[in-house]
């Protein structure tokens, strides 16, 4: 079908969109550079020149910096694996038929379209506040001592914002393939015992590899540069990420020269991630 | 759907575009700060329309630490996008001596101005800022609740008898907690209240050769200090409370004392707001007899960037919104209790704002705080609660987090100090105040 | 539904099924709940309900903020920067699924790797960018930033779901001496379409909640609702109501949306995850 011609056309048609990406990735990314061998603080126009690897260097050697790493890495593992995990089940669940299926489908996938400000800031105050928040209004129902949540708990807290904010997100996309397992395979799994189970792993399991496949590389583009519930639940000090260690530089020091440093290990980083995901992909979504 | 979708879109954006065309004369662009008596400035602004029926007036409000920033990232590098700005004691001098801000003509009968809070807007003499409100700290207590505990609240508290009385006060099982403070991390948060006290214990944060201080004893005396009064008195979830979260607590009975703003008085006596409005006591800041008190200076200041093309708009805006008239105005709509407090001699020399309980306390504490002398021992710097350096906030900021997770018990005291010593040497070396 | 299920078993899981629902949709919920009661209501724990409801929250927001000028600014930008999205997505999506080459993949895959660049790094060259050229708070120039932030995604989308698009319908409608216009209005849009659909609606919704560039790019004229929100995250004193009040005006249109238009935007979302 791909005549010489067709190829052609076929090329023109990607192209308006690869030169627009090429330029939001080129033209910052050049420009980031730069900055980040220069001494360049907004607040401090006196200091120019250039700075060598320096910027490179105390981002690196800042005592936040492997700290930040892992939050990073952790927040994205920690939520990848709720989410899917919760998503699975909740699939399986409202898989199943039941007496208001469809409103309970509206419930459960509403906070994907929430906010994640407004998210945070309502789990901050209304749910997580250890003296009005819901959560400590429970606690002491039952005779419990009210958790702190953003001081005992700060990564984990952001996590649980986060895990519920995408939740939806990976139940909807593991419904949508369930559903396309045939009716009558479906069967199955109305039975009992360990015809059901091994129905589940060696029929569902691996019908779901795909979709499952799909949730964590969306999630993870999404989840390396989490910044609102960082920032809105000020937790950046206990559990920020490098995402917020390059903001800490940029917006609160002003030193656009160390934020942009910072920027690039976080490309490079991202990078990593990316490599290990496309293998991921590489196997299981073929394109 | 889609198509419906696509329709509004479109019409939308249309209708959007022909309505910011229509604009008055001149339009100022004015960014501000999300707290109470800002915006009832906005609610005021008719009176100055009506006057300059030229002058169209566009609000951008935003909560501090994201104005900071966007205020910030437009003035250095003269983007121009605002005409007034917000901006506090800390910026003002900094800003001024760059260069980066008008002088102010304009501003209302300059030498009725408390000379505290002017002398911290000024460079050389200059005004760069006109404050629209001026702030110390002091303390507020529960009266009621101090009886309760067999005390008297002394004119001028000591530390220790904080201490004390905050100890005894504290009744968690119903909710009492004897003592309020800020522990959110910022430079204007934690860090704001915690380097006014370390001043009172003779600590200070660079010596006269801008080497970090944190690693000597006076600084290890007040964190310990601190640490120790908030695991006993303090309220759950210290560590995340800043200004708001601290008076939503006070407001509603759960703090027996709160060191933290003046500006905070008009709030926690107002009866609409606070359960506790009949039974607050004000005094001043404590301190630990070595000669200074731990209350800090701030204030709230309009100011004009020097990248505006509306310099003259401006300049009458800005004298509109600090003048006497405005305090006149909003002391007839609001009551004299509501007035933005600590700009003029002449509000309190007025017998009617003398009648407001905090009135006299707010002047005594702004009068008693001295930014060119912050310390016990000298400095290089000035500011009571700040270092007015650019470097500061990002300084402020990273202490500020390390002594929340410190409160939050994440990291030892010792521990936090080393961190914050390690990170203010740097951040002091890369800037090149340590050779 | 063919299936048997006993009425026990419907029972139950009707009541798990409804428990996790309720407890999911909770924080909206209960936002939304607060935001009808006072203030000093709102910090009272065990009332699930106001004593006297009111909407004197809505009012006070309102008084503060222009909300229609915001939930105006957030239609333009999202609908906007997702039309123009689709614009330049849907010829690349379309190309690539019916005439891939050995770039493809890889082509693909770098488009996506462009959205894991932290947005903070490049925040600088762009707010410079947009300086100079006064476009600060200009609704074009932001929209076409939220356009490529999101370009690539709807490309990923689209695509995955142009690719499960039987080629042989192609074929066979050319074979009826169908000429390209036909093709692509009577044979290939009707299949096309509710991907399409999907893919809008989602990144209408990303679109909506972009939270960063929005924030620091916008003042007045082209401020949506997530500058709306920023200035009622640390307000003074007691403001658990005025809090939700607000929460509930940011996001209520785009809930209702999702609401409405769910079987669309599901009936796309499966990134070719389904065969």
């Amino acid at each position: 079908m791909a005549t010489r011609h067709s190829q052609g056309i076929a090329r023109l048609a990607v192209a308006p969109a690869v030169i627009v990406l090429f330029l939001w990735m080129i033209v910052p990314l050049v420009m980031t550079i730069y900055f980040s061998f220069l001494r360049y603080n907004l607040l401090n126009p006196d200091m120019d020149g250039w700075a060598g690897f320096s910027n490179f260097y105390y981002f690196i050697t800042d005592e936040s910096f492997p700290g930040a790493v892992f939050n990073t890495l952790a927040l994205v593992a920690t939520v990848i694996v709720a989410s899917v995990a919760g998503g699975l089940g909740l699939a399986l669940l409202l898989d199943q038929p039941f007496w208001g299926r469809g409103i309970v489908r509206l419930l459960v996938i509403s906070p994907f379209f929430i906010m994640p400000t407004v998210s945070a800031l309502v789990w901050k105050n209304l749910l997580m506040n250890p003296i009005y928040g819901l959560f400590a209004f429970l606690q002491q129902l039952v005779g419990i001592t009210p958790l702190d949540w953003f001081a005992k708990v700060p990564l984990l807290s952001v996590a649980i914002i986060a895990s519920w904010q995408w939740l939806p997100f990976s139940a909807l996309i593991i419904l949508t393939a369930l559903q396309s397992l045939d009716e009558e395979q479906k069967d199955a799994s109305a039975m009992d015992g360990a015809r059901a189970l091994s129905y589940f792993r060696y029929i569902v399991l691996p019908h779901l590899a795909r979709p499952i496949t799909v949730v964590i590389l969306i999630e993870t583009i999404f989840l390396l540069n989490i910044f609102a519930e960082i920032y809105v639940t000020s937790v950046g000090g206990l559990a920020g990420n490098l995402t917020y260690l390059v903001y800490f530089q940029g917006l609160l020091n002003f030193d656009i020269g160390e934020a942009s440093a910072g920027g690039l290990i976080a490309v490079v980083l991202a990078n990593l991630v990316s490599i290990f995901l496309v293998r991921i992909i590489g196997r299981n979504l073929e394109i | 759907m889609k198509s419906l979708l696509l329709k509004t879109g479109l019409g939308a954006g249309v209708a959007m575009m022909l309505a910011s065309a229509a604009f008055a004369d001149t339009t100022l662009t004015i960014a501000t700060v999300n707290n109470g008596d800002m915006i009832r400035m906005q609610k005021l602004t008719d009176d100055f329309t009506a006057a300059n029926p030229g002058i169209k007036l566009n609000w951008v409000t935003l909560e501090e630490n994201v104005l900071r920033e966007k205020v910030t990232a437009d003035i250095s590098t003269k983007g121009g996008q605002y005409d007034v700005l917000t901006i506090g004691t800390y910026e003002t001098p900094i800003w001024g001596k760059k260069g980066w801000l008008v002088p102010l003509t304009g501003v209302d009968k300059v030498d009725d101005l408390l000379p505290a809070i002017r002398g911290g807007l000024s460079v050389e003499g200059k005004l760069y800022a006109s404050p629209f409100y001026g702030e110390s700290s002091f303390t507020m207590y529960r009266k009621d609740l101090m009886e309760k505990a067999g005390l008297k609240m002394p004119d001028a508290p000591t530390w220790d008898f904080i201490a004390e009385a905050a100890r005894k006060m504290t009744d968690r099982a119903n909710g009492v907690n004897g003592i309020c403070l800020r522990g959110k991390a910022g430079w204007g948060e934690n860090m704001a209240f915690l380097g006014a006290t370390s001043n009172s214990f003779g600590a200070r944060w660079f010596d006269e050769s801008w080497k970090p201080q944190f690693d000597q004893p006076e600084w290890k005396k007040t964190l310990q200090f601190y640490i120790d009064l908030m695991k006993d008195a303090g309220p759950a979830g210290a560590s995340g409370n800043g200004f708001s979260e601290n008076l939503a607590l006070f407001q509603t009975g759960k703090c027996g004392m709160w060191i933290d703003a003046t500006a905070a008085a008009s709030f926690v006596v107002d009866p609409k707001a606070s359960q506790v409005a009949a039974n607050v006591g004000f005094t001043l800041a404590p301190d630990a007899g070595l000669g200074k008190r731990g209350n800090w200076l701030w204030s709230w200041a309009l100011a004009i960037p020097a990248g505006t093309k509306q310099a003259d708009a401006a300049q009458k805006f800005v004298g509109w919104a600090t003048s006497q008239h405005y305090l006149e105005l909003v002391a007839s709509k609001e009551g004299w209790a509501n007035v933005p407090p600590g700009t003029r001699t002449s509000l309190y020399a007025n017998p009617e704002y003398q009648k407001v309980p905090f009135a006299k306390m707010t002047l005594d504490s702004i009068n008693s705080a001295d930014p060119t002398k912050p310390t016990v021992k000298p400095v290089p710097y000035v500011g009571v609660q700040f270092v007015a350096i650019p470097e500061f906030q990002g300084i402020g900021t990273k202490v500020g987090e390390i002594f929340s997770s410190v409160l939050a018990g994440q990291t030892s005291v010792d521990d936090g100090l080393k961190q914050a010593q390690a990170f203010t040497m740097t951040q002091m070396t890369k800037a090149g105040y340590i050779k | 539904m063919a299936r048997q299920t006993s009425p026990q078993r419907k029972l139950i899981v009707t009541l798990i099924a409804w428990t996790i629902g309720i407890l999911m949709f909770w924080p909206i919920l209960w936002t939304i709940l607060t935001s009808f009661k006072t203030e000093q209501d709102a910090v009272l724990m065990p009332q699930l309900f106001s004593t006297g409801w009111t909407f004197e929250n809505f009012g006070i927001v309102q008084e503060r903020s222009d909300y229609l000028r915001f939930a105006m600014n957030s239609i333009i930008l999202a609908f906007g920067s997702t039309l123009l999205g689709l614009v330049f997505a849907i010829p690349a999506a379309w190309s690539m699924a019916f005439s891939p080459s050995k770039r493809t993949k890889d082509t693909l895959l770098w488009m996506l790797s462009t959205k894991m660049m932290p947005p903070v790094g490049a925040l600088l060259p762009i707010y410079l960018i947009f300086k100079d050229y006064h476009w600060i708070d200009q609704h074009i120039p932001v929209l076409v930033i939220m356009f490529m932030l999101n370009l690539p995604l709807v490309i990923w989308m689209l695509f995955t779901y142009f690719k499960e698009i039987p080629v042989d319908i192609l074929e066979a409608s050319r074979m009826d001496g169908a000429g390209v216009w036909q093709e692509l209005t009577r044979v290939l849009a009707p299949m096309a379409l509710p991907g399409i659909a999907s893919t809008f609606l989602l990144n209408v919704i990303l679109a909506w909640n972009e939270a960063f560039w929005t924030l620091k790019l916008t003042d007045v004229h082209a401020a949506p609702l997530t500058v709306f929100i920023a200035s009622y995250s640390s307000p003074e004193g007691l403001f658990w109501a005025k809090l939700s009040a607000a929460s509930t005006m940011a996001i209520a249109p785009i809930l209702i949306l999702g609401w409405f238009s769910q079987k669309q935007l599901v009936r796309g979302l499966t990134f070719g995850a389904v065969k």
